[in-house]
């Protein structure tokens, strides 16, 4: 089997590097709801040197994803935002995790 | 090393940035704040209401440009102050609000005046922070200032719990102050691409947002106008850009522009789009707005390139130091025919002509501007009144406006008005205001009063919400509801209780003499001046329209 066959191509995934404080989670994801963009996996995890965070988006690939990004961009705690292709492991991992869950 | 407790460091920090004055209203959780603000050299203006305080920040950072900062305590002085805060988002307004919060161990506890004010500004600041450790401080205010005053500016939100501000810290140095990033032009293979267009356009319209005011390139944007021969458009947020009366002004564009602004819009090729965002209220149904028109759209902003019209040529980049470059490069222009066209389509849809008489609001308010002539700030609250000073008033300069463009938010004018007054005393300031408006931040009086402020304060009272009747009287069938105010307010005895020195045009009649004698006293001055209810701001863009479709009122008439 294989996971990736079941992530609709209209999909991407957005791989963000942020500041580490409790905020940031609200920062980003207030964004999406208040600009009504879907987020559809949502994956968090400090980074080694705990002043940063990794967030991974899974996102609707559609016209509206540029103005979201330059929007998330505009975020002060947010540093890089790097697009990927839907087909990207980290969201195709974890879902073979809740699989064998 | 330096010693000093959270509080002290903030107000240090302050005066620092150049802050000489705030307003805001003191309570439990930022009495610290207030204990360490008392014994500095910054003049407090206390507010009656937390919303004003941010106003009054408001009206200090639009007049100058730079950074302004309110203060707050937890819970309800927090969310006071939250409107404000959003009317400064949706504008781009520098403020830094300063709110207490309940100690950190407390936070989460729904603790006695406890709001999440971290989370409820997030959707309405450019920036904002919970500061959790003393040490923190240091960085957060100068950064503070920083996020507000670059780029795009606007509100930067702090809050700051009361045993932060009560702890103690020992450090070695003071941090620099926080000042905007330099600022960079756009590219030149994408500026010349812009020559290009603007060489071969035919048709094209300047048009001008907020952020020229914002860039301080209001000059370099009239000198692009006039080199390159370009009808020039503005927004709300844009006007004094060109002066009253510019051979190639064509006022304000959208929903209540005039006819022939419109009409030329809809007849260009090129719009040349410089710190606009193309807010619905100047764009009317997008799809049909400028619809066989190129687009030069330049911002500081990039998520507003291409957000609500597709851009050919994308400029991204400080208006000044771009418009500067292209200043450099572009050749002066004649354009005979498109001058000629315009002027046809102004014999063909003339603006009304106002008289000399003060009978109709919109002479009144001309006559005002007359009166308090170039040097003058002036401020509006919201609503019929705030469309006819914008639609007639004799701009002369950028920063002389003050108005709620993106937020519409009544209760604005006043407050705005004081911090006007404040930050430029040796300006005379006029605050136009409604009878829906003025209710809404009325307590203010009392502030202005207590600073002895030059405001002359222009109250139009038609007992109504003018706006809203109107869009009743023509879009819901004429069913006036709820839009009628049926008890008379005797506004002026209320002003003089404030301490307000009053003219009352219901006494008076509309006598030029005693309404100029009026503007030129020192001091607070309420002038009331009552208004037929019928009148109407026309022309208008029904709500969801185009803008080439506008209603005159004589259709209405017809009905």
């Amino acid at each position: 089997m294989n996971a990736n066959n079941r992530i609709p191509d209209h999909q991407a995934v957005l791989e963000l590097t942020v500041n580490n404080h409790p905020g940031v989670m609200s920062h980003v994801c207030g964004l999406f709801s208040r600009r009504a963009f879907n987020v559809d996996g949502i994956l968090c995890m400090p980074m080694t040197d705990r002043a940063h965070s990794r967030i991974w988006l899974r996102v609707q690939e559609n016209e509206r994803l540029n103005q979201v990004v330059s929007q998330l961009q505009k975020l002060h705690d947010v540093h890089q935002v790097v697009r990927h292709s839907p087909e990207h492991e980290v969201f195709s991992r974890l879902a073979l995790f809740f699989e064998n869950a | 090393m330096i010693r000093r407790t959270g509080a002290e460091l903030t107000i240090e920090l302050l005066q620092r940035q150049g802050i000489s004055q705030l307003a805001g209203i003191p309570g439990g959780a930022n009495l610290p704040l207030y204990d360490a603000l008392s014994r500095s050299a910054i003049r407090h203006v206390l507010a009656r209401h937390e919303q004003g305080a941010g106003f009054i920040a408001q009206g200090m950072a639009r007049t100058t440009g730079s950074p302004a900062v309110c203060f707050a305590t937890s819970g309800p002085g927090a969310t006071n102050v939250l409107t404000a805060l959003a009317d400064a988002y949706l504008d781009s307004i520098p403020v830094i609000c300063i709110t207490g919060q309940v100690p950190l161990p407390m936070i989460g506890t729904d603790a006695f005046q406890e709001v999440d004010i971290y989370g409820m500004s997030l959707p309405v600041t450019k920036h904002n922070f919970l500061v959790r450790r003393i040490e923190d401080l240091l960085e957060v205010i100068p950064e503070a200032f920083r996020i507000a005053a670059s780029g795009r500016p606007g509100p930067v939100l702090i809050d700051i719990p009361k045993d932060v501000q009560q702890a103690t810290l020992e450090f070695a140095s003071w941090p620099e102050p926080g000042t905007a990033d330099p600022v960079q032009s756009a590219p030149q293979d994408v500026l010349e691409r812009a020559h290009g267009l603007l060489a071969s356009a035919q048709r094209p319209i300047l048009y001008l947002g907020g952020g020229v005011i914002h860039a301080g390139a209001s000059e370099m944007a009239r000198q692009l106008a006039e080199r390159c021969d370009l009808p020039t458009v503005m927004t709300l947020m844009a006007l004094g850009v060109l002066p009253d009366g510019h051979p190639l002004s064509l006022g304000m564009l959208g929903m209540h522009g005039a006819a022939a602004t419109n009409h030329a819009l809809h007849r260009s090729d090129l719009l040349i789009a410089l710190g606009a965002r193309f807010d619905d209220r100047a764009t009317g149904r997008l799809g049909e707005f400028c619809p066989d028109a190129q687009v030069i759209h330049l911002d500081i902003d990039a998520s507003e390139i291409h957000k609500l019209r597709r851009a050919d040529v994308p400029l991204r980049g400080d208006l000044g130091a771009t418009l500067e470059k292209l200043l450099g490069q572009v050749r002066p222009q004649r354009r005979e025919s498109w001058r000629e066209e315009i002027a046809s389509l102004r014999h063909r849809y003339p603006e009304p002509l106002w008289g000399a008489s003060l009978e109709r609001p919109q002479d009144l308010i001309r006559r005002v501007g007359q009166e308090m002539g170039p040097d003058a700030v002036v401020v509006t609250d919201v609503g019929q009144h705030q469309m006819w000073t914008a639609q007639v008033y004799p701009f002369s300069r950028p920063r002389q406006w003050l108005t709620s463009g993106g937020l519409g938010t009544m209760g604005f004018g006043l407050p705005a008005a004081i911090g006007a007054a404040l930050a430029e005393p040796q300006r005379p300031v006029v605050c136009f205001s409604g009878d829906g408006s003025i209710l809404m931040n009325i307590q203010e009086l009392a502030t202005a009063t207590e600073c002895k402020l030059n405001i002359k304060l222009v109250l139009l009272n038609n007992q109504a919400l003018g706006l809203v009747r109107q869009q009743q009287d023509l879009f819901y069938a004429g069913n006036r509801f709820a839009s009628g105010f049926d008890g008379e307010v005797r506004f002026c005895d209320i002003a003089r209780g404030f301490g307000w020195s009053t003219l009352d045009l219901a006494e008076t009649g509309s006598d030029p003499h005693r309404l100029a004698e009026a503007l030129a006293k020192p001091g607070p001055q309420f002038i009331h001046v009552p208004i037929n209810g019928e009148e109407r701001v026309y022309p208008m863009v029904p709500p969801g329209g185009a803008n080439h479709q506008m209603l005159t009122g004589e259709e209405h008439e017809c009905e």
